[in-house]
């Protein structure tokens, strides 16, 4: 199979991200900004240290994150890796949010094939509604396009029922070239969601990131009718950063994108700032982080 | 049903302030250092066009007017010369930062003034004012490193004459070569767009420069017409239409007077099968969107390879519909009014005939206000390069799309047009972007981008589109007798 790489301009990619990047969000589009930017959050912890406690103080915390702010909705999902994708499923029962689980050896994804199978199998008969899968950055660098699309269509079938969110970890790609590409492969597998990052590497989701798998998604749904959810994961730490990815939602895939079923914010640290901001609207003065507790 | 799939999601107005803007509710002639009544000229307003509200009233000169400000720039022009060009540069210094100070200010007014959206006004137009005369007060003390190492001295007492469409940026365009090669400058702002001009009138008092050295002279074309054939005038510089161009160009046949124009244009955009498609159609938009089109260096000629034409004119409409038209004030708004009822006529009238010569018309639906000038972003398709919108210049947000094959056929139609002014060429293959840029007759080439304007780069045309050359070291050279 030979590789026909699409042209993004970078200059030009990174102009567009950034213009979007002015639209003044004021009043009352601030405030249904970030009841939806809440409502898209898959509030995450990914760390060696994380235990069931934890992981069911986060739990809490997507269901209501802030109690004395009814208006606030629910988090989209939990995310947190297998292992503890079972204390995540049963914290949450009933409530409508979701489990994500991190699977296919992340966040590096260099354990053979079989190893990521059974690593989604067991997520996925853990409770998990989601998976978040690493696409192998080891082929694809090695041009090996075949293979990088042979495991997702593999993981996808592990998956069974549950959705499928692919990582590229754009970081790693080297261009917006080679991201537009991976965002292709990723969707010809039949990925549910493309998401920017693991969240471990040197950038995440920035804004040209962001725009160019974007971009991709409204092509591919243009072409196939389908359409793919975005996932936007590492950097996103502010209400204004959230709120920016939210407008290069808006106006590159439309209004039908802005919501849950297609649109994710990874994140952990920005959901009290999206709370402070609101509370701020509301009051019109700023709040201490202290306000909100932090899971 | 679940809060969460419920949220629907607009941008709430954003309107930019207007408290801060202090201005008078009329305004004289500036002349000889001050503010003066009209000795016989008359008062007339200037309207927003986005309301069709008027703003104040503005003096436009008579003919005693302008002779009174030609005799007092005629005086001062000797002691302005004679300053060794780093004093002159202190006071092209003094005046960018006096425009980057009350840059909020003038952003507003010119958007007030003339319909174009504040992002524009803000982002744009202001600081490249402002860089314009960095840039020249830079030069002011080695003209001759600009003109190859010649002796040089400055023509002596200047006209210039700008368009509405960029009034600041245009009147700094024109002053700050002029003023840095030490002329003194007569400055004829637009009929329908005056307010920044005599703002920047009242930054060049704030900034003491010496009385005489600039005039601000508004009216209308019979002004200009007047400054034009006004005696003790050694150079002209005007930019804006070809018609009135040419008649520029008898006016001074045979008076031993310097000119340059930059006049009209239909730029051709050249869109090759292998460029960055959505970038392409992103430089697209800028190229005729842009200042609602009112560019004289719009892309208006799209031409785009046939293998890729569907897919480009798809992406392009999509894109299209994404575009905010309405109160240019907003800070979201991407096209705002219609700088004037006459110029909204003319638009309407050449896309009418576009239409009626067999062009497929699709403008996009929005709600603008019930007053003001508006006109929809358009789309012409199955356009002929013989077609009117193909030929002449709309100078409206309207885009006539053609086709090529090959890039021989791409050069070749781009050159078929009497306009020369810009071109732009998207491809991802440097090679074939430098050999079509050196067969196009165009002043100024754009590659993988469009409508970017910096004060060390030359902009200028060919053929109808006029001659001279404004800003980097070429500007110096009109402003400068070489010897």
């Amino acid at each position: 199979m030979i590789r026909r790489l699409p042209h993004v301009d970078r200059v030009g990619i990174e102009e567009r991200a950034a213009t979007l990047g002015k639209r003044s969000i004021k009043t009352t589009a601030k405030q249904q900004g970030i009841r939806l930017a809440v409502s898209m959050l898959d509030l995450t912890t990914l760390e060696g240290a994380d235990t069931p406690g934890k992981v069911r103080h986060l739990c809490s915390k997507a269901v209501c994150p802030a109690p004395e702010m009814p208006e606030i909705p629910s988090c989209a999902a939990i995310c947190v890796y297998p292992s503890l994708a079972g204390v995540a499923a049963a914290a949450l029962a009933g409530t409508g949010v979701r489990t994500a689980a991190v699977a296919t050896g992340f966040p590096a994804g260099q354990v053979p094939l079989d190893v990521k199978l059974r690593d989604t199998e067991d997520a996925v008969s853990a409770g998990a509604d989601e998976i978040d899968m690493v696409i192998s950055r080891e082929a694809f660098l090695a041009g090996d396009d075949a293979r990088v699309q042979e495991e997702i269509v593999r993981v996808r079938e592990a998956c069974g029922d549950a959705h499928l969110k692919v990582i590229l970890e754009t970081a790693e790609l080297g261009s917006y070239d080679h991201v537009r590409h991976a965002s292709m492969l990723a969707m010809e597998a039949g990925a549910d969601f493309i998401k920017t990052s693991t969240g471990k590497a040197s950038a995440g989701a920035t804004p040209g990131v962001c725009l160019v798998m974007l971009e991709a998604i409204r092509d591919y749904a243009h072409r196939t009718g389908r359409q793919v959810g975005f996932k936007a994961a590492g950097g996103v730490s502010t209400s204004k950063a959230a709120l920016h990815r939210l407008v290069l939602v808006k106006e590159t895939l439309g209004d039908a994108w802005l919501t849950p079923d297609l649109l994710r914010i990874g994140a952990s640290s920005v959901l009290n700032d999206l709370l402070m901001q609101y509370a701020k609207t509301e009051t019109g003065r700023y709040g201490r982080s202290e306000d909100f507790s932090k899971e | 049903m679940d809060v969460r799939t419920s949220i629907v999601w607009d941008y709430a107005p954003a309107p930019e302030s207007t408290d801060h803007v202090r201005l008078r509710d009329d305004y004289g002639l500036f002349i000889g250092g001050e503010f003066r009544a009209p000795q016989d000229g008359r008062h007339e307003p200037t309207f927003n066009p986005a309301t069709e509200e008027p703003i104040a009233q503005i003096a436009w000169a008579g003919e005693a007017d302008l002779r009174a400000a030609v005799a007092a720039a005629r005086e001062a022009q000797a002691a302005w010369a004679a300053l060794p060009g780093r004093e002159r540069a202190k006071y092209l210094f003094r005046i960018a930062r006096l425009i980057q100070e009350r840059a909020r200010e003038l952003a507003v007014v010119e958007t007030l003034d003339g319909g174009k959206p504040l992002r524009e006004s803000r982002d744009i137009d202001i600081p490249l004012a402002a860089a314009h005369f960095f840039h020249y007060a830079g030069w002011a003390d080695k003209l001759s490193y600009g003109i190859g190492g010649r002796a040089c001295a400055p023509m002596g007492v200047v006209g210039q004459i700008v368009p509405w469409n960029f009034p600041l940026l245009m009147a700094a365009w024109k002053l700050a070569p002029a003023l840095a090669c030490g002329n003194t400058a007569i400055l004829k702002p637009a009929e329908t767009t005056p307010l920044t001009a005599l703002l920047l009138a009242e930054i060049i008092q704030e900034a003491e420069l010496p009385a005489g050295v600039v005039a601000v002279l508004p009216g209308d074309g019979a002004t200009g017409a007047a400054l034009v054939r006004c005696e003790g005038i050694d150079k002209l510089a005007f930019t804006g239409s070809t018609a009135v161009g040419r008649d520029i160009q008898s006016a001074v046949a045979g008076r031993g007077i310097g000119l340059t124009l930059e006049l009209g244009g239909k730029s051709a955009n050249i869109v090759f099968e292998d460029a960055a498609l959505d970038q392409a159609v992103e430089g697209i938009v800028n190229g005729i969107f842009f200042n609602q089109g009112h560019v004289c260096c719009a892309g208006s000629r799209l031409f785009v390879q046939e293998s890729v034409a569907d897919e480009v004119v798809s992406k392009l409409w999509d894109r299209m519909g994404r575009l905010r038209v309405g109160d240019p004030l907003d800070k979201n708004t991407d096209v705002g009014a219609i700088n004037s009822a006459e110029q909204l006529q003319r638009i309407e009238a050449l896309v009418a005939a576009g239409e009626e010569e067999g062009a497929v018309r699709r403008s996009i639906a929005c709600d603008v206000p019930d007053r003001g000038y508006w006109f929809a972003p358009t789309l012409l398709t199955d356009v002929s390069p013989a077609h009117r919108v193909a030929v002449e210049e709309i100078f409206g947000p309207v885009v006539s799309v053609l086709t090529f094959r090959t890039q021989a056929e791409a050069i070749e139609k781009a050159n078929n047009s009497r306009y020369g002014l810009a071109a732009g060429i998207w491809t991802d293959k440097g090679a074939k972007a430098f050999e079509v840029a050196s067969a196009l007759q165009a002043g100024v080439i754009w590659q993988n981008t469009y409508n970017h304007f910096d004060p060390t780069a030359a902009f200028g045309g060919y053929k109808e589109s006029g001659f001279g050359r404004e800003g980097g070291p070429a500007g110096l050279r009109p402003y400068l007798r070489v010897s």
